[in-house]
């Protein structure tokens, strides 16, 4: 799960990290008030959409008095915004950040990520802050450094002061980079977070340490756990389908292409999408049933792929182990006696009592295409589309 | 013997009287695993499917003599029951249950550094389909019945891309001495490279059919292992071919973060490290088939 900047923002502050002054607001007329109580001379208008590169896109603003702050927020308000992380339909801005602007001295990189490797959490810093860890990563890998968290102990103050001093920071401002970098992954590790990036973190010319931009993700497993965390969820933020299958217990994914897919399982529905492109076609989605594929499970995802205008041609695929085809079956004619579909239909079913399961699909009075191999329903599908 | 469990393994099911834990049991009973009881804290005592429950996984091993268990529990508890699985001396544990948190799975590895490596338990999963060794026992949610006894050892991160290539290796009657499912998690008890190493030295496996996903260093780790120590052929496929950049494909692990996570950068390193490649998941079965005949 992600959260908004300015959220990040309130969390590592209640970690002890360093944020510029700032406010949220979601209307021009409250902007300009805000601007003024937050003081000073200058302003930056943020628009707060779960994506990075905001700036390139133009949802960052600088402006220098609050009448202009109230312009950039009326302008950016409402708006969608298409960054290089949004796909081409953009995310729309419902909430905008006003900030004091900083004087920058500095820009440096800090991210905690979990590293598959070695099974631990990992802190990366870098002195070349503002640009993205893979930029960074592929135009100056030397300025990365690393240090691993030992989870049974947590971070320690050494681990810190390394970094701090590895970053190049001046001795007079090592205790507040630590305490930042201490900060950052107390709020990691305490919050069951996935990524947390400041980027930048900057050194000020008031020689303030400041987290300018910050990033959070969570896990959606461990919400059960982090009531707090989860009421940061902005649906808004997310594909309308994505919302309606993570809230039915669906595993969906949204894409560009146009034949829909119904699957059991994540393996195999990964698997069945290669299929699709093998045999010429473009899936519109993935979606995982659950490995159980109950009745109630398909009929979801029947009305889920059903959302999707651009579905031309549905392929369902389900390997019935314990659960069997005949039970599978059964619940597919079911779901089609509610729902009503428009266009060709592929199923193939394989495992325990396929040829039942067959059976009562041919018995039925469903009007589909069997198909018995995965090649053969991949190719059963990109067929049905001409 | 067979890799990991063996026909006589004496096997616990944690969460034991629970729906889950009850019909999984059942099933695993009826294909002739060795059930010889269960664990479910505060029912210690009574009997459930004619076997005994005990309130502790060390109580249940000191009147049983179980060296493997299985978890239905909870994804909030199941961490909690993995480390007491460890504690009380159990050897193999399947995690069946999706959901764990990963901050969990890291303190649950972090936990198991406390034991020498020959005391250490073998946890496989979580999100898994477990274990079967066809015609031995089966520690897992997986349909026995699918999977033919012989001398190929399967491992794969999902349950169902893994049924559909024991269907597939059944229908040209190629059969498998065992199947491990590690699961769809970013972090798991046992990788590819801990499972493919435990195939190696097995007796009862002439080649490896590994079934990977987009995400992690997991593939890529296991093929450089096969590069450097192993005799046995090798036989991959990589899951997630579309797969968009930045996406969890349902499995929680199946994300592209770095370079060599996609599809195409796994199948290309695991070339270059002698694995044969199914060219897709439709071609597994054959795949295998071609390379036993060369064996």
């Amino acid at each position: 799960m992600d959260i908004h900047e300015y959220q990040a923002k309130e969390i590592l502050a209640s970690f002890g990290v360093t944020i510029p002054r700032g406010g949220i607001v979601y209307s021009p007329e409250t902007a300009e008030n805000k601007a003024r109580e937050i003081g000073g001379s200058k302003w930056v208008v943020k628009a707060q959409i779960h994506s990075g590169a905001r700036g390139k896109a133009g949802g960052v603003v600088v402006c220098n008095s609050p009448l202009e702050v109230a312009q950039a927020t009326d302008r950016l308000l409402g708006k969608k915004l298409v960054t290089n992380q949004t796909g081409p339909e953009g995310k729309i801005v419902n909430r905008i950040y006003i900030e004091e602007a900083t004087d920058i001295e500095k820009e440096l990189y800090l991210g905690l990520v979990f590293d598959r490797s070695s099974e631990s959490i990992m802190v990366v810093a870098s002195t070349e802050g503002g640009m993205s860890v893979e930029e960074i990563a592929k135009e100056k890998p030397e300025s990365i450094i690393r240090s691993k968290i030992e989870v049974a102990v947590g971070i320690q103050s050494f681990q810190a002061r390394e970094l701090a001093f590895g970053l190049g920071i001046e001795p007079e401002l090592i205790r507040r980079a630590s305490e930042t970098i201490i900060g950052c992954a107390k709020a990691f590790s305490e919050l069951d977070a996935t990524m947390v990036e400041v980027n930048p973190l900057v050194i000020s010319k008031q020689k303030q340490i400041l987290a300018l931009d910050c990033k959070m993700s969570f896990d959606n497993n461990a919400m059960f756990r982090r009531d707090k965390v989860s009421e940061l969820r902005d649906k808004t933020q997310e594909d309308e389908k994505e919302v309606y299958a993570s809230d039915r217990g669906l595993n969906y994914v949204s894409l560009d292409g146009n034949i829909g897919n119904i699957i059991n399982g994540a393996g195999l529905a990964m698997a069945s999408m290669d299929m699709i492109k093998l045999a010429g076609g473009e899936p519109a989605n993935f979606l995982d049933v659950g490995g159980g594929a109950t009745p109630e499970k398909i009929v979801k995802a029947f009305r889920l792929i059903t959302m999707d205008k651009k579905v031309k041609v549905i392929l369902v695929n389900i390997f019935a182990g314990i659960n069997r085809c005949d039970w599978v079956a059964e619940g597919i004619v079911q779901a089609l006696e509610k729902i009503e579909i428009k266009v060709p239909l592929v199923i193939r079913l394989a495992g325990t009592n396929v040829e039942k399961g067959n059976k009562i699909l041919q018995e039925s009075k469903l009007n589909y295409i069997e198909a018995n191999t995965l090649e053969d329903a991949a190719n059963k599908a990109v067929a049905a589309l001409k | 013997m067979a890799v990991i469990i063996e026909k006589n393994t004496k096997i616990l099911i944690q969460g034991f009287t629970g729906k889950m834990g009850t019909f999984h049991a059942e099933e695993m009973i009826k294909y002739g695993s060795n059930v010889v009881g269960g664990v479910t804290p505060g029912k210690g005592g009574q009997k459930h499917l004619d076997r005994p429950v005990f309130n502790t996984v060390k109580d249940a091993v000191k009147h049983t003599g179980a060296t493997a268990s299985i978890l239905f529990v909870p994804p909030a508890f199941a961490a909690d029951s993995a480390m007491e699985a460890a504690d009380a001396g159990i050897k193999t544990c399947v995690a069946i249950v999706d959901g764990i948190p990963s901050h969990d799975m890291i303190r649950i590895k972090r936990y198991m550094k406390r034991y020498s490596k020959n005391e250490k338990m073998t946890l496989v999963g979580p999100n898994c389909a477990g274990i079967i060794s066809p015609g031995k026992s089966m520690l897992g949610i997986m349909p026995g019945h699918i999977y033919k006894e012989g001398r190929v050892g399967i491992i794969s991160r999902s349950g169902t891309l893994g049924y559909e290539a024991a269907q597939q290796m059944k229908n040209l009657n190629i059969g498998i001495s065992t199947s491990v499912g590690i699961g769809g998690d970013p972090i798991n008890g046992s990788s590819f490279r801990d499972i493919i190493e435990k195939f190696e030295t097995d007796n009862e496996t002439d080649a490896i059919l590994m079934i990977g996903e987009i995400g992690g260093p997991q593939e890529v780790a296991a093929g450089e292992f096969a590069k450097a120590n192993m005799k046995k052929p090798v036989i991959g496929y990589i899951a997630g071919l579309t797969a968009p950049k930045g996406r969890v494909m349902g499995h929680a692990g199946a994300i592209v973060s770095a370079y060599g996570e996609s599809a195409i950068e796994k199948v290309e390193i695991l070339k270059e490290c002698g694995v044969i490649i199914s060219k897709n998941p439709s071609v597994m079965g054959d795949t295998v088939k071609s390379v036993l005949e060369k064996i």
